[in-house]
């Protein structure tokens, strides 16, 4: 069995134009080697030179943030379903002085903010 | 003799330097910026896949609630990203407000645009009479600024 990884348009330049691939491993840090293997170079747009998740993306297990489920320590089972999108943020405040003010994102849901109304 | 020019003509290489948007939305996407001023606020205007035309306006939660970033909740998107794939439908336009400054792509946004085929829509919000109300196309980290031709009731869609 294999796990389907949806690919949003920017990364699609790895998957050969592909919106959908599939990819094998038992956590989130096994699929992503898995995938680049095959798709060189995804790995560098998903993780960052310390090994952290990349701030510009968003991964999902299922219907869950990864951020909320250990991040790449995420385990994954036959039959999964992971989405990666792009983060979508910005304003007008200078990048490091956001990244500064904000700091790493958060691997565990510290407090999650009220999202009564979508 | 007059030459019959049926739509914007303006264009550079192969990209279409124009965003055309319907008034009515234009005015939902101000009046949200209204509302959160001083924080910023954001959304996506849907449309159908390919036909580069925005129709469905989803105003989106600034899970950051500040007046200087603003960043969708993750899960919120995932939900939103989802029904447009459902719907046979793209992120056409990606808007902000900056709520100090001007209606120009500041380097957070320039380093965090990430939809390629989207118009990136500012707001500016600082007057209190007046928007200041521009769009980019921003891919590769290359800002185009592009003109915007706000029309009257489109096409029913």
């Amino acid at each position: 069995m294999a796990i389907e990884v949806r690919v949003p348009t920017i990364l699609r330049s790895y998957t050969g134009g592909s919106k959908v691939v599939e990819g094998s491993g038992d956590t989130l840090t096994a699929l992503i080697d898995d995938l680049d293997a095959k798709h060189s170079g995804l790995k560098g747009r998903l993780i960052t030179p310390e090994g952290g998740l990349h701030r510009f993306v968003n991964i999902y297990v299922n219907d869950e943030d990864v951020r909320f489920l250990g991040a790449l320590d995420a385990k994954l089972n036959d039959g999964d379903s992971i989405t990666i999108l792009p983060a979508v943020a910005g304003g007008a405040l200078g990048f490091a002085a956001a990244a500064a003010l904000l700091g790493p994102r958060p691997t565990a849901p510290a407090t999650t903010p009220d999202s009564t109304e979508g | 003799m007059s030459t019959a020019i049926s739509g914007p003509v303006k264009s550079h290489g192969n990209v279409k330097r124009v965003l055309t948007i319907d008034q009515t939305i234009v005015d939902a996407i101000v009046a949200h910026a209204r509302r959160d001023h001083p924080d910023e606020a954001c959304g996506v205007v849907a449309g159908p896949i390919g036909a580069d035309l925005p129709t469905r306006l989803i105003p989106m939660d600034n899970a950051a609630r500040s007046m200087t970033f603003y960043e969708f909740d993750s899960l919120e998107q995932l939900r939103v990203w989802r029904e447009m794939d459902d719907n046979d439908e793209e992120p056409v336009v990606i808007y902000h407000s900056h709520t100090a400054t001007e209606a120009y792509p500041s380097r957070t946004d320039v380093s965090f645009a990430g939809e390629p085929n989207a118009h990136y829509l500012l707001v500016s919000t600082r007057e209190d009479d007046s928007e200041e109300i521009r769009s980019f196309r921003i891919v590769d980290g290359v800002v185009t600024e592009e003109e915007i031709n706000i029309v009257d009731a489109t096409v029913e869609v």
